[in-house]
């Protein structure tokens, strides 16, 4: 059995992290892999800390990340990065805003698919199925923009990388 | 089941095996983690409505079933508290098409006032209880709920937990039902109408069928058992069964999905196979107890891991028989009340006035929190209302005069109703103010209709019932409409208005959820649209 991968997404409401991670969710689904998915709403409409867990492999069993075994932490918000710290792993990757350029955005609403395109570098799931999960679940006429959001997160993160090496 | 493959959360997927299992009504009322499966099986093209609550959803609902139709009645689990009347006795009677009851129940309290386990009701009305452990069970036991309720002719509680409705998980359809009967009136007097003498053999029916479902339970029951070491042997329920799996892979376990009445020869065949035997389940210690009193040597958890939601680190913990304090979880940001929400000049209205406030639940509970720190209690839905009667009754003169009860929309129809009959029957000496916030939608739970919008759960035009009209016909003594173009300078004056006199007052303030305005405006341009169409010059002029 491969080790089942577990990713965290966080931020406020309104961000759209749980839009982020029903991506994330439905390409991993796509790409074959079983899949778990798990989030508390409710109140984080009110713009509270918000924050969703995804999980997918061969076989998933619990649908929370435990504490600590996060192997990838996005954190769509600055101020939410600590509180969300403990549920990365040792050695796991973190992903902050500040990856990208914000202000390259051309709408600031698809920062969480620009965000989802740094953590696409980190993740074995084809581009294709990213990409399929994206027109899946955001309107037609967001299309476009969040491609281009996608595109600019995917290739900052792989500039980085780069630098870093 | 048919080759298709989807990933769905666990009320979606309550929602697809309701519509493929031929449900010819779902009715219910909003409630976090239950409300998106009657809006789910309605996209989804099922037939589904709101009720003013959960009592009347369920009372509808026993309808439905008794004229041989399936039928789904969604509520939290607080919700069953509201139904708990009919649920008992619905618990005798013997029902024709399927009747599942749904209890979303929030151990944890992610969204709720409390954290019951709605297990007890299982036990106490006498009705058998399925209990999901992911989105395919949640699926499945939608069917299976179905068909033991028609083969016993009895109501079958579905209880999920917040993990299980909002998680999503990969579920196998089977596809949809071939037909179903077509409901039909058939009398049947002795097991519908309870009267003593009627009754008196429908509990001996009731617990009939309970000691046949317990048998065919054991015998072929939805149970899973893992192989593992007899060292440890795991007995669990609903998402505790995933945490417990991941957490001691090595263990065998038997996962029961029928969890009311107990599969008790299966449970004791197992236990007598292994060294250890645990139950690991979420919040109290129902199977323990149960299996406890039937003799079994079953461990439970540490009293520490009654509250709160079970996961895998916690299930090791239990394991292990840990009771050292846990790490706190670092405080996220709060919610609050939007910019720009109506609730808050009436908070701040109150704040500023030094109102003793009986507070109900809803967005507006948030004016609990700073900066209006404005609401004194809250209890349950509708509450406001004679909690705050009950203090102007007995607090001294200058303090039952601060004292106003404040409650939404969704919530006065859902419960307020009969505590503005209790002000106008037994209106405290110093009179009562009610203020009804009226923002036109079920705000918290994600802006859904209720029977004061005016408009259906699809959102298409209905009735609509006026407050101040109930009010006025209910004999309250003063009834005024504040509106969002009145300064918050004219809401504090007419308030503290009402407050000096020992009269009965109700004060709607009406202005939409800056959150659902926009979508209210369309509904109500599509209304107007489709009334024009319909009522074209030619067609009213014969
Ligand atoms: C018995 C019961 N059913 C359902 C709920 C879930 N619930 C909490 S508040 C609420 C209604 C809120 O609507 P409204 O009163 O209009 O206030 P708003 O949120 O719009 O401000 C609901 C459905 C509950 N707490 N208790
Ligand atoms: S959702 Fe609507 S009612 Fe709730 S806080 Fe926001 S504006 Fe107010």
């Amino acid at each position: 059995m491969t080790k089942v991968k577990n990713v965290v997404i966080a931020g406020l409401g309104g961000q759209g992290v749980l839009k982020a991670s029903d991506i994330l969710a439905d390409a991993a689904f796509r790409a074959g892999f079983d899949v778990k998915k798990s989030e508390l709403h409710g109140m984080s409409q009110r713009g509270g800390s918000v924050s969703s867990d995804v999980r997918f492999g061969d076989r998933v069993l619990s649908p929370m990340v435990p504490p600590g075994e996060a192997d990838v932490l996005l954190v769509l918000e600055e101020t939410q990065i600590e509180i969300n710290r403990p549920t990365l792993k040792p050695g796991g990757v973190l992903i902050g805003p500040d990856v990208l350029n914000a202000a390259a955005l051309k709408n600031k609403k698809s920062l969480n698919v620009a965000l989802l395109g740094a953590v696409s570098t980190v993740l074995d799931i084809p581009e294709e199925q990213w990409l399929a999960a994206m027109y899946a679940n955001l309107a037609e006429k967001l299309h476009t923009i969040n491609e281009q959001a996608f595109a600019l997160g995917r290739s900052a993160a792989i500039e980085r990388k780069a630098a870093d090496q | 089941m048919t080759s298709e493959r989807l990933l769905l959360s666990g009320d979606d997927a309550v929602a697809l095996a309701a519509l493929h299992a031929g449900v010819r009504l779902g009715t219910g009322y909003p409630g976090t983690p239950s409300t998106e499966i009657l809006e789910t099986f309605d996209q989804l093209g099922g037939r589904a409505q709101w009720s003013p609550n959960e009592k009347v959803a369920l009372e509808v609902g026993m309808g439905t079933a008794f004229a041989g139709a399936r039928t789904l009645v969604t509520m939290k689990h607080v919700g069953l508290n509201v139904a708990a009347d009919p649920l008992f006795t619905a618990a005798y009677t013997d029902i024709e098409g399927g009747l599942i009851i749904v209890s979303a129940d929030d151990p944890g309290m992610a969204s709720s006032q409390n954290e019951q386990d709605n297990r007890h009701y299982a036990q106490a009305a006498a009705l058998p209880m399925l209990e999901p452990i992911d989105s395919q069970q949640a699926y499945d036991f939608t069917w299976l709920g179905f068909e033991i309720s028609e083969r016993w002719k009895i109501p079958v509680i579905l209880r999920l937990t917040t993990r299980v409705c909002h998680s999503k998980t990969i579920v196998h359809p089977r596809g949809a039902a071939a037909e179903t009967p077509e409901p039909a009136f058939q009398r049947n007097i002795p097991s519908r109408v309870m009267i003593p003498a009627y009754a008196k053999p429908a509990h001996h029916r009731l617990r009939q069928k309970i000691a046949e479902i317990a048998a065919w339970n054991a015998a072929e029951g939805p149970i899973r058992l893992d192989e593992g070491s007899p060292a440890l042997g795991i007995v669990a329920t609903g998402i505790a069964a995933v945490h417990a799996r991941e957490a001691a892979p090595e263990a065998r376990q038997l996962t029961i999905g029928l969890t009311y009445p107990l599969p008790m020869e299966r449970i004791r065949a197992f236990a007598e196979g292994v060294e250890r035997l645990v139950v690991i389940e979420e919040g109290d210690p129902v199977l323990l107890d149960t299996l406890r009193a039937a003799g079994l040597p079953a461990e439970g958890k540490p009293e520490m891991y009654r509250f709160g939601e079970l996961n895998v680190a916690r299930v090791r913990r239990i394991l292990a028989g840990d009771v050292s304090p846990e790490p706190v979880p670092p405080k996220g940001k709060p919610p609050e009340l939007c910019q720009g929400c109506s609730h808050r000049s009436v908070f701040q209205v109150l704040k500023d006035l030094d109102c003793i406030v009986a507070g109900d639940i809803g967005c507006y509970t948030l004016g609990v929190l700073p900066p209006f720190s404005a609401m004194d209690t809250c209890v349950c839905m509708g509450a406001s209302i004679g909690v705050g009667l009950g203090m102007r009754h007995v607090l001294p003169e200058d303090q039952a005069r601060r004292v106003v009860s404040v409650i939404g929309d969704s919530t006065f129809v859902h419960s307020g109703i009969t505590g503005l009959a209790e002000m106008v029957y037994n209106p405290p000496a110093t009179g009562h103010l009610v203020l009804i916030l009226d923002n036109g939608t079920t705000a918290m739970t994600g802006q859904q209709e209720h029977p004061g919008t005016g408009r259906l759960l699809d959102h298409s035009p209905t009735g609509k019932i006026s407050f101040e009209a109930l009010a006025e016909a209910m004999g309250v003594q003063n009834v005024h409409v504040v509106s969002a173009q009145d300064k918050e300078q004219s809401l504090q004056d007419l308030i503290a208005g009402l407050l000096a006199k020992p009269e009965t007052s109700l004060v709607v303030t009406r202005q939409p959820c800056v959150l659902a305005a926009p979508k209210i405006r369309f509904y109500e341009k599509a209304a107007a649209e489709q009334a024009s169409e319909t009522h074209c010059p030619a067609e009213t002029a014969d």
